[in-house]
């Protein structure tokens, strides 16, 4: 029977079905370990899917090239996603238009921390030159970080690791530390988890609520608009300012 | 939904090629959110049929990142040898910014008597 298994693994790894179909039942399984744990967000479904794929892809010896063939239609749906992050703005358009003074300034001023301290802090611990270039954009939402580190010399697919790092921690820490900082507005919480942890902080904001979501998503946005002009000099000059 | 789908993909796509022939550093998804936002708000009877779809597809964000994730194992040697630089930096960076933009938007909404108690 088990040279059979493996060789109907062998053919069905060989089609995109396999990593599509494994990556949405990570992703339910994930899920509903998350609702169960009343939406804690130590139970990030991003987290928990990653390990569980992780695992599958380990034990059963599938390269990740291979996952990816399958795994990239859910992947190119991330370009769409973000067009649609239109329809939220466009329902809190009022309150856009009377903040839009303090979100910019908000703005500036986060993108400039979110790339300045990531390299500093790498750097003071002995990073490596490719690490530091990788994790300037990580603030930004995938598939745009991943072309600005491929710009800027870092390694693109390490990237792509940073930012889920960086979302997964952003949805995890913002809601004690803004209460700390006793901010209560819903759109200034939601700003600052969308410019700190793009996709993965929009995506917990919207569980909360749809204000905070669409003031994340337009965070998320704008984030990646400001990151994309910023860090090509800001990120190649610091790198080479602390390590000639 | 097949409407909605193809609208996002439409504005995703004049994105993609604006930000190429202009030669902008801004990414073509970011352009076309830009862009659909620009036509909702000359045509608002438009929302209607882009609502369901959108908020759909936006109920299911972190599902898209995971195919990226995964890639993780990649980099296991890396971030094995890295590990300490690494955490410390996504974990201090990603606080600092969500604390400093928080802060700053804030606090220049009370000086401009913009607060947004209602929230």
């Amino acid at each position: 029977m088990t040279p059979r298994l493996d060789s109907i693994w062998v053919y069905l790894a060989a089609t995109p079905l396999l990593g599509l179909t494994a990556t949405l039942l990570a992703y339910i399984v994930a899920f509903r370990i998350y609702q169960r744990s009343g939406m804690n967000p130590l139970a990030n479904p991003v987290a928990i899917a990653v390990i569980l794929l992780v695992s599958l892809l380990a034990l059963t010896g599938t390269p990740y090239q291979t996952y990816f063939d399958g795994a990239q239609f859910v992947h190119f749906l991330l370009g769409p996603a973000t067009v649609a992050l239109a329809v939220p703005l466009y329902d809190q358009r009022a309150r856009l238009a009377r903040l839009w003074l303090p979100l910019t300034l908000g703005l500036g001023a986060g993108v400039v921390t979110a790339i300045g301290s990531a390299l500093g802090i790498a750097w003071a611990l002995d990073a490596s030159r490719e690490t530091l270039l990788s994790l300037a954009p990580k603030s930004v939402t995938t598939p745009i970080a991943m072309g600005i580190a491929e710009k800027i010399g870092g390694l693109p697919s390490l990237t792509a690791v940073f930012v889920i790092l960086t979302g997964m921690t952003g949805a995890i820490i913002a809601r004690p530390l803004l209460n700390a900082l006793r901010i209560d507005s819903h759109a200034a919480r939601g700003f600052a988890v969308g410019v700190a942890a793009h996709g993965i902080g929009t995506a917990r904001a919207f569980q909360v609520s749809e204000q905070m979501g669409a003031f994340a998503g337009l965070a998320m946005g704008l984030t990646a608009l400001v990151t994309a002009f910023i860090a090509p000099w800001m990120a190649p000059t610091l790198v080479s300012l602390l390590s000639p | 939904m097949l409407e909605a789908l193809a609208t996002l993909l439409v504005f995703q796509a004049i994105g993609e090629v604006l930000s190429y022939l202009l030669r902008l550093p801004v990414p073509g998804p970011v352009l076309g959110m830009a862009l659909l936002l620009g036509l909702l708000l000359l045509r608002p009877t438009t929302i209607d049929r882009l609502r369901p779809t959108s908020l759909e597809l936006l109920k299911h964000l972190s599902l898209l990142f995971v195919p990226a994730g995964v890639g993780v194992m990649l980099h296991v040697a890396r971030i094995g040898n890295e590990w300490l630089p690494i955490v410390v930096s996504l974990l201090v960076s990603t606080a600092l910014a969500i604390a400093v933009t928080a802060l700053v938007v804030t606090w220049t909404a009370r000086r401009f008597a913009l607060d947004d108690t209602e929230a």
